[in-house]
């Protein structure tokens, strides 16, 4: 496999990025806090962007994969019938 | 700058993008056949698009001085209505021997379901016996897993299919590796809202090499940026990639994997 190994120092790597994902995490904040001052039930996408954020702390080199995958459909074998065409972005049997 | 545009479904959109990625160095575009936001009431609706996508379109690109190409098959958003599909796939091979036609796709799943499954098996039957190669499109957000698990399972299930005239597409961190270590082709979609953005996609090219991925805008009649090739080529460049990795990655990996077809043929860039 031809490698493309990565160039950036950390410091670059801060300084090209850091101002995006700040605003992107204040950004999630705001969301978040815009949930609690709703009415109403929340759905699962809620309690699955809850379970995908715990992966942000992990001391581990995939966060993104693993964000991925708290928000994926493990299940292995096909549905029987499709219910419609559109995905919402987290699996409803996850759920609990 | 030099670049291929290997998904880019153009009959959605306007003659100022064909202007825009023109200017900015695009070399050949290539669409493949995809649901078009409604579904078509019978297979004569496919008829119809895939003389736009094999006559019109082509002239159209021609226009701007653009190669145009294209994948033809019905997709997984089609793919619920069995009966449908059959006829369309029986009509696919009237177009095969259209100069612009590459192969089979974008195949797929999309929720998979039993159903899509079936027309999934069918159409990699038809690129087997018609000895086409695919394109293939993996489902969105949540159901992109267990679909990418399914549809390695059916092409490597076959053992006509030759992984390397195979291109998954639409992978992201948690398929990416699965793909490639099956020995297929995995393309990275660039969205702003879904999919892949240009660093994450750079990312992964940083992590896994860039032996057999490509990049692509898919823009289309949704939230789509045509010109996100060029955009992450130029973010490669913030990176401090040099010009010869940059080229490797959205010119040299798209015509690689495409002149397996001999149709694929383009002036000297």
């Amino acid at each position: 496999m031809d490698q493309t190994p990565a160039i950036m120092t950390r410091q670059q790597v801060l300084d090209l990025y850091f101002m995006d994902a700040r605003f992107k995490l204040i950004e999630l904040a705001a969301f978040l806090d815009r949930v609690d001052r709703a009415e109403g039930q929340a759905d699962f996408r809620l309690d699955g962007l809850r379970k995908a954020l715990r992966q942000l702390d992990a001391a581990r080199p995939d966060r993104a994969k693993q964000v991925l995958l708290a928000l994926s459909d493990p299940t292995t074998d096909p549905i029987e019938r499709a219910p419609g065409k559109g995905a919402v972005g987290a699996w409803p049997g996850a759920a609990g | 700058m030099r670049y291929i545009e290997p998904h880019g479904h153009m009959v959605s959109r306007v003659t100022d993008d064909y202007v825009d990625i023109v200017t900015a160095g695009c070399q050949a575009v290539c669409e493949p056949a995809f649901w078009a936001g409604y579904d078509r009431s019978s297979v004569n609706g496919f008829y119809d698009y895939f003389c736009q996508l094999t006559e019109y379109e082509p002239k159209r690109a021609a226009k701007f001085g653009l190669p145009h190409f294209c994948w033809l098959c019905i997709n997984p958003k089609e793919s619920e209505d069995v009966t449908l599909a059959e006829e369309v796939v029986a009509l696919i091979p009237k177009f095969l021997d259209r100069p612009n036609v590459l192969g089979i796709g974008e195949i797929g799943l999309n929720k998979n379901s039993k159903n899509e499954l079936k027309v999934l098996e069918s159409q990699v039957d038809l690129a087997a016996r018609a000895n086409q190669m695919i394109l293939v499109h993996t489902p969105h957000l949540e159901d992109k897993l267990k679909g990418t698990r399914l549809i390695v399972d059916v092409l490597k299930s076959d053992t006509r299919i030759r992984p390397e005239r195979v291109i998954i597409d639409h992978v992201e961190e948690h398929t990416i590796k699965l793909v490639l270590d099956a020995g297929f082709w995995a393309g990275m979609t660039l969205y702003p809202e879904s999919k892949c953005s240009p660093a994450r996609a750079i990312d992964m090219l940083e992590i896994y090499g860039n032996a057999r991925l490509w990049l692509n805008s898919a823009c289309d009649w949704g939230v789509s940026i045509p010109l996100n090739v060029p955009y992450t080529a130029l973010e490669m460049k913030r990176r401090g990639w040099s010009a010869e990795d940059i080229d490797k990655v959205v010119y040299q990996n798209p015509l690689k994997f495409l002149s397996q077809s001999k149709k694929f043929k383009l002036s000297k860039a």
